[in-house]
């Protein structure tokens, strides 16, 4: 068993071809986890010959948590009129840019809840008004909220972007896109938007030339088919724009939310991650989730296909929510790679190394 | 945008690491030759310093303190990984099992000291404890209506404690849990109740089992080096004598088993030593049952500035442990340590047990761990098949539990 998968899926890489979603799947119920993790680890030092595991400097900024999705996997949002919400004022944002700078950060991450009282202006005056005052780079807005912003302002996805693209907004995280197969969205996200439409504006971004990441969130209730189809969506669009600089898998954290389901287990975690690297030939980062799994697991994750950390998140709402409180700041993140055998190299969102 | 094309697989022939231990992947010449059947017992490693312990290793031929360290070394960890997966399946299968356990640390007052222990006072101080033959009744008969299969205690080096009270302690928790095996007392308690028997230590070891000792935990060796021991634990005993009490327990019929503390000082070559020390113990008695890996962890001790041990160091003390103690039937995950997700990970990296389900855990909570103090059935369950495993819950002797 082992020598056969291992023999016949190197051969299969080896001379040029593709993994199937069938293989994936094959791959995923049969093969042991190290098996997984080596098959992982030597693509990715295919792609990043050298032992280095790179990180970013940066500060998650929740501008809103009142938000008319209602997720079910979601314990961070506000319904409209509840006593909990709120929106950042510009004093908000200014103290927290300023800790971000001060603490050698080089982007925010800009993610809120869709909020009726935000109209497209808030966000570009916001942009503007950032991108103007400080020296940060704005990594911001998941495709479900420039999906909502557009259709709350009667505009195409091409404009809307345009208009953020023209307000300062650098590139786009690849939240949102939980599992992208509709029977799942519908069961989890109703009123989030559609996978066409999650990759429509992906599609949009990349090409007027923004870049962005893609994520999974699993381990709800989606099947391993539905996993596969989600990566062969992500590397359709990769093959039609190279737009996306990572892939970034990781668990549903079910504490507090209306999904009950048993936690990921660090197995599966470890597997998909590794499969994502297998399967996503194209992308070149796969992120580890500290996050998601703690540091340990983070540690052993750099040996199942993932090159990058992610980021120090000077301040996460949404995960912490939901009863996970892994914090890292950047002299413990640079431990934890360093301990792992890698050296820890700080890039900026475009994977360059900053020195 | 950056075009990356499966050509770059070529990346693998022409880096050369030199010094960060990633080595050059070499298989894909000998796996292009094409058209070959595949080779039982085939294995290729992005480390190739593993390909000659893997041919030892799947033919069953013993490794050498070089192949300890080589393994250790290495930083292809799911290589090494897949081999201590391969022994492990070839003794268990998919099998990973467990015990439902209670444990009893009877006292917390300790004249050893030792710098990595944050559980260990002296009498007198705020924390300090002992419990009485009549409390440690009565925290077994709390937990009277559970399934308790073995009782592990173990406690500190209590001056104000004699003998009679451990073999009263032992017989007291024999009636109480007739049905539960009694495992107790590390080789460092066992001398010590030696010394305060002033009987030899075979007949301290028989006395404790008349009284109804039926295990032995593996504690107290910590990592068998005359440098480790007397910069972290001098008054404790050491090396000789651990063996010598474990030779005597074994001989007296009593099975035991073996940990190695690390992650503090120890080097790769004390850890390696420390297995091939206990691989050799096991030759002669074959009374050893399972070795346990046992990470440090500093908080609240003396040696708080060392930090946690890394998940990769984990799951390597299970993996080399797996592949350099071809003797020892067992190895455990102790996820009180390690914590649950890197418990469940080990499974594939050369562990079959999970230890307990432990209820109470004290020692390692008092220097920082953040695990469960302990977990339930069902728990241990959705942690092990989590896994893709199949959990068997196991009497303290490996006798699946019906």
């Amino acid at each position: 068993m082992e020598a056969f998968f291992l023999k016949t899926l190197f051969k299969k890489i080896s001379d040029g071809h593709r993994v199937s979603s069938h293989e994936l799947l094959e791959l995923y119920s049969k093969a042991s986890l190290p098996e997984l993790g080596s098959l992982a680890n030597a693509i990715r030092y295919a792609k990043h010959p050298e032992a280095q595991v790179t990180f970013v400097v940066d500060r998650n900024i929740n501008y809103t948590n009142v938000c008319t999705s209602e997720c079910a996997f979601c314990a961070f949002y506000s319904r409209v009129g509840d006593e909990g919400g709120y929106v950042l004022s510009r004093e908000a944002f200014t103290q927290k840019i300023e800790e971000t700078l001060a603490l050698g950060g080089t982007q925010i991450l800009l993610q809120g809840g869709m909020n009726p009282a935000l109209d497209l202006d808030w966000y570009t005056d916001l942009l503007r008004w950032i991108t103007t005052t400080f020296p940060i780079h704005v990594h911001g807005f998941s495709p479900p909220e420039i999906s909502w912003l557009a259709t709350q302002s009667n505009l195409s996805i091409d404009e809307t972007i345009a208009r953020l693209k023209d307000a300062g907004l650098k590139s786009i995280p690849g939240g949102g896109a939980e599992i992208l197969v509709d029977a799942v969205r519908q069961r989890v996200s109703p009123n989030k938007c559609s996978t066409d439409a999650w990759l429509a504006v992906m599609r949009a971004a990349h090409h007027v030339g923004m870049r962005s990441t893609a994520t999974m969130m699993f381990g709800h209730v989606e099947t391993p088919e539905q996993i596969v189809e989600h990566l062969g969506r992500i590397r359709d669009l990769q093959d039609e724009t190279g737009g996306f600089t990572a892939f970034i898998p990781w668990t549903f954290q079910p504490t507090h939310t209306q999904l009950s389901v048993e936690k990921a287990s660090a197995d599966a975690y470890l597997r998909v991650l590794a499969l994502s690297r297998i399967f996503l030939d194209n992308v070149d980062n796969v992120q580890a989730s500290w996050v998601t799994q703690g540091e340990k697991i983070a540690q052993v994750a750099l040996f199942f296909g993932a090159n990058d950390m992610g980021s120090t998140m000077i301040e996460e709402n949404v995960v912490a929510a939901a009863g996970v409180d892994h914090m890292l700041p950047k002299e413990e993140l640079i431990r934890v790679v360093a301990a792992a055998g890698f050296t820890p190299v700080q890039r900026d969102c475009f994977y360059n190394h900053l020195s | 945008m950056t075009e990356w094309s499966l050509t770059r697989w070529s990346y693998l022939r022409d880096i050369n690491n030199e010094g960060t231990g990633i080595a050059v992947w070499q298989p894909f010449a000998e796996i292009s030759r094409g058209g070959e059947p595949v080779e039982e017992g085939t294995m290729e490693f992005i480390d190739p310093k593993l390909a000659p312990i893997w041919e030892k290793v799947h033919t069953g031929t013993r490794l050498s303190f070089d192949d300890g360290r080589t393994l250790y070394a290495s930083h292809d960890l799911s290589g090494v990984g897949r081999m201590a997966d391969f022994v492990r399946r070839k003794r268990h299968g998919n099998i990973a099992y467990y015990v439902y356990n209670q444990h009893v640390n009877y006292t917390n007052v300790c004249s050893n000291r030792c710098t990595f222990c944050a559980f260990a006072t002296d009498e007198g101080t705020k924390n300090a404890y002992t419990w009485s033959i009549e409390e440690v009744k009565a925290r077994l008969l709390e937990r009277k209506a559970e399934p308790v299969r073995e009782i592990h205690m173990v406690g500190g080096l209590n001056e104000n404690l004699d003998f009679d009270y451990f073999t009263g302690l032992l017989r007291a928790m024999a009636e109480v849990r007739p049905e539960a095996t009694l495992k107790a007392f590390t080789a460092v308690e066992i001398d010590y109740l030696s010394r305060i028997s002033g009987l030899s230590l075979a007949d301290t070891v028989e006395k404790l089992k008349e009284a109804g000792l039926a295990m032995m935990p593996g504690g107290g060796a910590e990592v068998m080096s005359e440098r480790v021991h007397d910069a972290l634990f001098p008054k404790k005993i050491g090396k000789a004598r651990w063996l010598e009490v474990m030779e005597t327990v074994h001989a007296a019929g009593i099975p035991t088993n073996a940990t190695m503390l690390y992650g503090h000082i120890e080097t790769i070559e004390e850890r390696v030593e420390h297995l091939i020390t206990l691989r050799e113990l096991q030759d002669r008695t074959g009374g050893f049952s399972a070795f346990i890996p046992l990470a440090f962890h500093s908080k609240n001790t003396q040696l708080a500035y060392i930090p946690a041990t890394s998940g990769v160091d984990d799951l390597k003390n299970v993996s080399v442990a797996r592949l350099m103690l071809d003797n020892f039937a067992h190895i455990k995950a102790y996820w009180v340590m390690i914590g649950e997700k890197m418990a469940q990970v080990a499974l594939s990296f050369g562990a079959d047990d999970l230890d307990g389900t432990i209820i109470e855990e004290r020692i390692t909570h008092t220097a920082g761990a953040t695990s469960a103090t302990g977990l339930t059935r069902d728990e241990m369950f959705a942690m092990i098949r989590g896994a893709g495993f199949e959990p068997v819950e196991r009497d303290s002797f490996y006798n699946p539990v019906p």
